[in-house]
């Protein structure tokens, strides 16, 4: 009745901003910083990469502004939690907020324009789902594999061991929160260049607090990112698509089913922490805690 | 406090709320919004805030109106309402069907402060309801829609099942079936009013069901942007969404709400407000049909548009029987009218509809 390739295609284009946004923030936790600003830096991509892509006619510099404003709006977090120590779950919180001021006041001469047509890649996906999915081995083999991986997880884990072994805790931590902006950004754009292709005022109605939810969902690893993603983005456009198919759904009991596995996920995770002290993937050790040196 | 005590107090606070409008006449009559969406979704909130700056050109220095956008439904619209009430609104447009019980509780606080709540039925002395007859409209692009699809399948994007959603889906099938006997309709509910995304998602489900018309009941473009990759058509929803003319935008259903604005504050201002409920449509202009493009055919268009003139002659009404309720029952006979209670509290599709409502 329905065909899954076709609705697992559905699937990958419905799930990459919440997939690009969330691995953004994956590198961020894992640096030790906890930003709840992702709503926000999200907006500020969608806003700048449609710009771009209009002002310029090209949809690849759009996704590139995006990355780019996505990482400057963070900056300001970044100060604010790194040198002035300030909350970072306030801090995090104001950046949405100004994030999504600022873009509806920056937005408004960007309403009703159309955005440019983008050529699309293998299989009829645009080519971000392709690059977002590429992301997922990328992050991994960084996290994993590469020595400054190593040295932004210990930053993570515990900063004043790092900082003791000589890394400069503030640096790692800034670039990861520019790479989170970045990242969000494209999320932020993909929403406003490739699916809805318009720019409206809070268009991305909420997929950066899905994008935090998937990066607990995940324990903090990147295939665990994707499967949260496909998770969330899977069971919208299942349920969109049954009901278009005219099959009779529960629709709330769909639309809850993400957040429960979320819920199901983390008491795994808290009952095989309690029961074996297996080390990896469960929450940066420093995660949400200011770091200060002593000099 | 003793008896007499309070017995004085309140005799000297009657005094000061009787002298009230006296004194407050050379102040501007502060006018509240609340909308559930951005001013800028270019659909539903779009149009009220029209209304809104309607208002303010109507009556310039006399009135000051203030807004606050993108309040959601639920707990937090209380607090909202409560702060403009704080704020010395003395009337208070709350626009979306999902403010009614926060209006009604926040009103019961504030007696001497006016409310007015979009597309509800819950009333107090100081709480109006007013609505638009969307259905009217529903009827004409319905009528376009039947007579448009080559693949004979609808589809419609809803928001949440409640009555005035239900009218529209069965107002514009029973207007497709009419011209079409063929016609399907593909239903989705987005629970959302403005989720661009999702709307995206949905618009996209059905035109893989093969739906080549979609009409929508949520508030952004997306699903306009859609149906444009596509090649299918749809129409402008609440406001003209005239970027997308001259396709995939053929038509659209406009909410025009400044008549109404101006005239319940001009009412505050001269006094003569009361509690009312008002349901108007075409007729009234509250309901415009928007440009009917030349990707439609002519004599469709004619049609459409003999259509919109009966129903806003008053010759005509969307709901006439006969009609079946979707489980085969009989819901209205030959010639019967549906009545207004009937409409508002509409909870069932009509038959030929086999999508269900969720409960």
């Amino acid at each position: 009745m329905i065909d899954l390739f076709a609705l697992f295609l559905m699937l990958l284009s419905a799930s990459t901003p919440i997939l690009f946004a969330a691995l953004g923030e994956l590198v961020t936790e894992r640096a030790g910083v906890l930003n709840l600003g992702v709503e926000g830096m999200m907006i500020v991509g969608a806003l700048a990469g449609f710009a771009a892509a209009h002002h310029t006619g090209n949809p690849f510099l759009g996704f590139a502004a995006a990355a780019l404003a996505g990482a400057l709006i963070a900056l300001p977090f970044a100060a604010l939690t790194q040198f002035l120590l300030a909350n970072q779950v306030a801090s995090g919180l104001a950046l949405t907020l100004f994030g999504l001021g600022l873009a509806a006041l920056f937005g408004k001469p960007m309403e009703g324009v159309k955005a440019p047509a983008m050529s699309p890649g293998p299989l009829g996906l645009n080519w971000i789902v392709w690059l977002g999915l590429l992301m997922v081995p990328t992050i991994w083999w960084f996290l994993n594999r590469s020595r400054a991986g190593l040295i932004l997880r210990g930053v993570g884990e515990n900063h004043d061991a790092a900082h003791a072994l000589g890394y400069d805790v503030r640096r790692v931590r800034i670039a990861a929160i520019a790479f989170g902006g970045a990242m969000a950004g494209v999320g932020g754009a993909f929403i406003s260049i490739a699916t809805v292709l318009q720019w409206t005022e809070g268009m991305t109605a909420g997929a950066g607090w899905i994008a935090l939810a998937i990066v607990v969902f995940s324990n903090w690893t990147a295939p665990g990112v994707l499967a949260g993603a496909w998770l969330f983005g899977g069971v919208t456009v299942l349920q969109l698509r049954l009901q278009a198919a005219g099959v009779r759904v529960p629709v709330q009991l769909l639309s809850m089913a993400p957040y429960l596995a979320t819920i199901i996920v983390l008491v795994a995770i808290s009952a095989r922490q309690k029961y074996s002290r297996r080390a990896g993937g469960t929450a940066p050790g420093s995660l949400g805690q200011d770091f200060h040196a002593l000099r | 406090m003793n008896r007499r005590q309070l017995i004085a107090s309140v005799a000297a606070l009657t005094t000061i709320s009787l002298a009230a409008p006296t004194w407050a006449q050379d102040e501007p009559l502060k006018v509240g919004f609340i909308y559930v969406g951005p001013v800028g979704d270019g659909g539903w909130t779009y149009q009220h805030d029209l209304a809104r700056k309607a208002v303010e050109a109507e009556f310039g220095d006399r009135v000051e109106t203030t807004f606050i956008e993108s309040v959601p439904e639920g707990a937090d619209a209380e607090r909202a309402i409560t702060q403009l009430a704080l704020a010395g609104n003395k009337l208070i447009f709350t626009t979306s069907f999902g403010f009614m019980d926060a209006t009604v509780n926040v009103a019961k606080k504030f007696p001497n402060v006016k409310f007015e709540h979009a597309t509800g039925y819950k009333r107090a002395d100081n709480v109006a309801t007013y609505d638009a007859r969307f259905y009217e409209g529903r009827a004409v692009i319905g009528t376009i829609a039947g007579r448009m699809t080559k693949s004979n399948k609808i589809g419609y994007i809803g928001s949440f099942p409640i009555p005035e959603v239900i009218q529209g889906i069965n107002s514009s099938f029973i207007h497709a079936r009419k011209v079409n006997p063929d016609v399907e309709m593909r239903v989705v509910w987005a629970y959302s009013w403005f989720d661009p995304a999702k709307e995206a998602d949905a618009a996209a489900a059905l035109l893989a069901e093969g739906v080549d018309v979609i009409l929508q009941h949520t508030d952004s473009t997306a699903p306009l942007a859609k149906a444009q990759e596509a090649g299918a058509i749809g129409f402008g929803q609440a406001s003209d969404m005239a970027a997308f003319a001259p396709s995939p935008r053929v038509s659209s259903i406009i909410d025009n709400w400044a008549p109404y604005y101006i005239k319940r504050v001009g009412q505050v201002l001269d006094g003569s407000w009361t509690s009312e409920a008002t349901w108007a449509g075409i007729g009234d202009g509250e309901v415009v049909i928007g440009e009917i493009t030349e990707a439609v055919p002519a004599e469709v268009k004619a049609e459409a548009e003999a259509l919109r003139d009966k129903i806003g002659a008053g010759e005509y009404h969307p709901f006439t029987g006969p009609l079946n309720k979707a489980d085969g029952s009989v819901w209205l006979a030959e010639g019967q009218v549906a009545t207004d209670k009937e409409l508002s509290g509409m909870n069932f599709f009509v038959e030929g509809i086999t999508a269900t409502i969720p409960k």
